[in-house]
């Protein structure tokens, strides 16, 4: 096998659609950014400008996942994970806290997330451990790569990091389900489970009551709706409807604008972003990210190994799991946890690790062509 | 790879195929949920976003100012800074209500009350008005440490006048939450100030103007980043009164410190000129926020000073009322003129002997001298002929037992009894020594002053009944153009002339030979009836100083001036002040006298300058103001 050779032939083979996806994305994102951003004055450097230096970062990261062969990557899954496990005990001692969750290693200015590249750890961890000896039977499927991912997850839960958690369970699920349990039941289970996620949700989650579910959210994550009665998910679904079918306009988005919309650089990006563009823009963001889950999934079918497939899923399941439950939060389909917009949210730690990962996929699919040489 | 067959590597492709159709429907779920929102309910949340985004600042209007007859202002607004809390804006509320009870000193438990009032969190809430200066700088310099807040400056009732007149002009204060239900408070709000006495709050619809107001847009914060629109408010409509502020002074003045009322109109169109009450109120203090201690001392003041003696008062009339029985005596032909009935000090009636006011009798008296020296026997005479129900249908004839319609809120109308009314009531039979009594204005018959000076003034000018009235124009604020209200004339009494004139000469001679000998002017001749409402049920010796206060009779005198052609009615009353012909008699001519003597005063240029009116048609516009 040839590996880790970039050719003129492999450059002409660079999948600039792939890329001009993701650009598109991180385009609207910066302007979205600068919209809710401009007027702060009192910071010395302004997001949307730390944002691009983001990008840039994960631009380098996506590089490099990009040049080193996957397979050489994945043998380092299990170290990397150690070296995780070790940051995120790190975070929880000497972690800032904001929002009442110790989730930020402080380095310089600026606040590392371990948690979001936990994420991807996690994905090279379990499509290693599927792929490196034959697993067979639930105990090897099912229970062995639950408990290598329960280290990881319980310390992340400590934060508490209700977002992250619930991410970590979708990436265990949805690479399980790819490699399959050889149980019907326990397949459908889980598929079911993955599908009907949201209705569930609402079913169960939709019946208890206002204090019920402050109490439990309390619990979970002190972050939830610090304002109470619903003020945030309530704001955020104005800002989203009042966008109507063509929006407010560039810098016209009231409800962000005049901060009735909480965190609208971050979390709650999707709805500055639907308030000023309207139900077109909308569709042209949701139409930009289906074509970026279509492009990983043609690579995650076509890759060359199941390694490949299997860290493709992963990827896959990370982002449009986190663009799913953050859509959903922001129009009130969802109780409202802290996971942000891959590619839209401001935040260094997950615009890098988005990248990185993004990398990795396209790595799994220049491999896939390598293989003709 | 080790381990991995090809077929395991093409069930992953297989299931990643379903998966990509899974997450294919999820999607096309949130785009539904999203067409939902910004489609289907896209109206709904803009509305709600422009809600979020704006207030609505009320900006109140310029009351209304109220002139005298004469342009002498009586009510007008002077500048006052308000301080009002919008509960949304605010993000600690104990904090800033303590923030507010060290700044400037407010009541922790007021303000928490004013806070949770009706009227949603969006709704600024008034906290404390007519802040002085120094507590306005003093919030003001604090504003960014207090979200929330507002200070405005505002227009605030003045009444220069203060005491005099607080019972006609009235007062006004913030609108109730019972009155915001009513359709005439409609287009109100809380806060909203509105007349709650007086001609203040019958003519409010003209005073109060409409609210204007400010859309502003403000942050999350509630500061507000600018004037969206603005609509300006419009001032109230001014009012000009049938009052002359010199003459009602002076009424006030001569009552002091007793308590009665006093009623001047002019008898040729029924303008009142003055009306008094005592004790009165401040109506500048009544237009302010009142404490309880404050409003609880009012209220249980015995002198019940926030009644209105001249419309609400209702008292035996006595005396006075012989001026309707003798009409009535005359046209139901009872008597003629020049019957005479024997006065011996006393009318058997039954196993009773009803007793006249003069021990000895007057001996034998005709009509004329039964007016001049209030001889009760001969009213017990002719009333025990007419009846109860003939009774009863004259003093409604005068206007008695229904409202005069003067434009004062809550006027009573006395009682004009009969055995329906008895029975109605008092569950009881009529008894025939009641119409004994009825007929010189005792047992169960009582009038207000206005009553009374209606029926001297419908006398004075040969039997036309006016409504008494209070406001004579109204200055259209939007138009500019001076409005004249109509003279409302009820009707003429269906009374011949000759018996007018009888009546007249009679009274002409109370004045001169008769018991109100003390109301005899140089200046002018009066014509008038004295009356002494008994209290009690009992005769007492009202003169008798070791009688109690309490006890005394309520002196009546009732006139006009001059004599053949009158310019002026007065009706006095005072409580427990003994005869009429001596308490009240010297104050109705104190006041007359003033009257005929008053120069012109000089004219407001803003008050109308004809004063030509519409002719008086006694149909239209009948309750119009009331």
């Amino acid at each position: 096998m040839l590996d880790g050779v970039i050719t003129n032939r492999a450059l002409d083979h660079f999948d600039w659609r792939f890329i001009g996806v993701i650009g598109a994305i991180l385009l609207l994102s910066i302007v979205s950014i600068y919209s809710i951003t401009y007027t702060q004055s009192d910071v010395d450097i302004p997001i949307y400008a730390k944002q691009v230096l983001w990008i840039l970062v994960g631009g380098i990261a996506f590089g490099a996942m990009l040049l080193v062969d996957y397979h050489k990557i994945a043998r380092f899954a299990y170290p990397l994970y150690a070296v995780m496990l070790v940051l995120l005990v790190v975070v929880l001692v000497v972690g800032k806290t904001s929002h009442g969750a110790q989730r930020w290693i402080p380095i310089g200015p600026f606040a590392f997330q371990p948690s979001e590249f936990a994420k991807l750890v996690l994905v090279l961890v379990l499509a290693t451990y599927y792929t490196s000896a034959p697993r067979e039977g639930w105990l090897q499927r099912v229970v062995m790569p639950g408990l290598i991912m329960a280290p990881a997850l319980l310390l992340i839960l400590r934060q508490p990091d209700l977002g992250s958690s619930l991410s970590f369970v979708a990436i265990y699920i949805a690479i399980m389900l790819v490699v399959g349990v050889r149980s019907k039941a326990l397949d459908l289970i889980l598929l079911f489970s993955l599908m009907l996620f949201p209705f569930v949700w609402e079913g169960v989650w939709g019946a208890l009551h206002d204090y019920q579910r402050e109490r439990i959210m309390a619990f979970l994550d002190p972050s939830y709706d610090t304002g109470g009665k619903g003020y945030h998910a309530l704001q955020s679904r104005i800002a989203i409807g009042s966008g109507e079918l063509l929006g407010k306009g560039l810098y016209g988005g009231t409800q962000s604008q005049l901060k009735f919309l909480p965190e609208g650089h971050t979390d709650f990006v999707f709805a500055v972003y639907a308030e000023e563009w309207g139900f077109v823009g909308v569709l042209l963001l949701l139409g930009l990210f289906v074509a970026l889950i279509l492009l990983c999934m043609d690579i995650a079918e076509r890759a060359k190994d199941p390694l490949g497939t299997l860290l493709a899923t992963g990827v896959i399941a990370m982002i449009s799991f986190s663009m799913v439950i953050n859509m959903g939060m922001t129009m009130g389909m969802f109780p409202i946890v802290g996971i942000p917009l891959p590619l839209m949210s401001y935040g260094g730690s997950v615009t890098v690790a988005t990248l990185a990962a993004l990398g990795l996929l396209l790595n799994i699919k220049r491999r896939r062509l390598s293989l003709f040489y | 790879m080790a381990g991995i067959g090809h077929n395991e590597h093409q069930d992953y492709q297989r299931r990643l195929r379903m998966a990509k159709v899974v997450i294919l429907l999820v999607i096309a779920i949130l785009g539904f949920r999203l067409w939902q929102l910004q489609i289907h309910d896209g109206s709904h949340y803009r509305e709600l976003s422009e809600d979020n985004r704006t207030r609505a600042v009320v900006r109140e209007p310029a009351r209304g100012l109220i002139y005298d007859r004469n342009g002498v202002l009586l009510a007008n607004n002077v500048p006052s800074f308000t301080l009002y809390v919008t509960r949304e804006d605010v993000d600690d509320q104990d904090a800033l209500v303590k923030e507010l009870t060290t700044l400037i000193g407010l009541d922790e438990d007021v303000v928490g009350r004013k806070l949770s009032a009706r009227g949603g969190r969006f709704v600024p809430k008034k906290i404390k008005d007519w802040l002085t200066l120094r507590e306005a700088a003093v919030i003001e310099s604090n504003r960014l440490s207090l979200p929330g807040i507002m200070i405005q400056a505002e227009s605030q009732r003045n009444y220069p006048a203060g005491t005099t007149g607080a019972h006609l002009i009235g007062y006004v204060g913030e609108v109730s939450a019972l009155q915001l239900e009513r359709p005439e408070f409609a287009e109100l709000h809380l806060g909203s100030i509105v007349g709650q006495y007086g001609v203040e709050s019958t003519f409010d619809r003209f005073l109060r103007g409409r609210a204007g107001e400010r859309i502003v847009e403000v942050d999350a914060h509630g500061h507000e980043k600018r004037t969206v629109t603005v609509d300006k408010p419009q001032a109230g409509d001014d009012l000009y009164l049938t009052i002359d502020i010199r003459l009602q002074r002076l009424a006030e003045e001569l009552l002091g410190e007793e308590f009665g009322a006093i009623v001047a109109i002019d008898p040729t169109n029924g303008e009142v000129l003055a009306l008094a009450s005592r004790p009165a109120f401040d109506p500048n203090v009544l237009s302010r926020e009142l404490t309880r201690p404050q409003w609880e001392e009012i209220v249980n003041d015995e002198g019940h000073p926030l009644t209105n003696r001249a419309t609400q008062g209702q008292y035996p009339p006595g005396s006075t009322l012989k001026i309707v029985m003798g009409a009535a005596a005359l046209e139901t032909k009872t008597v003629e003129p020049d019957t005479d009935v024997h006065c011996a000090g006393g009318f058997r009636f039954g196993r009773r002997v009803y007793r006249d006011w003069k021990a000895g009798g007057h001996g034998k008296v005709d009509f004329h001298g039964a007016i001049v020296d209030s001889c009760d026997v001969y009213f017990y005479t002719v009333g025990n002929r007419m009846g109860i129900e003939t009774m009863a249908a004259y003093m409604r004839l005068f206007g008695l037992g229904r409202k005069t319609g003067i434009e004062l809120p809550s006027e009573r109308i006395g009682i004009v009894p009969t055995p329906a009314w008895k029975k109605r009531v008092k569950q009881e039979i009529w008894l025939p020594g009641e119409t004994i009594s009825a007929s010189i204005g005792q047992g169960y018959v009582t009038v207000t002053p206005i009553q009374m000076a209606q029926v001297t003034a419908a006398v004075a000018n040969r039997g036309v009944l006016y409504r008494p009235h209070l406001v004579r124009a109204i200055m259209e604020r939007r138009s500019g153009r001076v409005q004249e209200l109509p003279v409302v004339a009820r009707g003429r009494l269906k009374v011949r002339s000759e018996t007018l004139d009888l009546i007249r000469t009679a009274m002409k001679d109370v004045v001169t030979d008769g018991t109100a000998k003390r109301a005899n002017s140089p200046l002018v001749t009066i014509a008038g009836k004295t009356g002494t409402a008994q209290t009690a049920s009992i005769r007492i010796d009202t003169e008798d100083e070791d009688t109690p206060k309490k006890l005394k009779d309520h002196a009546w005198f009732v006139s006009y001036a001059p004599a053949d052609e009158a310019r002026i009615a007065v009706a006095v009353l005072v409580e427990h002040m003994g005869h009429g012909g001596s308490a009240a008699a010297p104050l109705a001519r104190r006041l007359i006298e003033t009257y005929v003597q008053l120069p012109p005063a000089q004219r407001d240029p803003r008050e109308p300058k004809s004063v030509a009116r519409p002719p008086v048609d006694p149909e239209r516009g009948k309750d119009q103001h009331a």
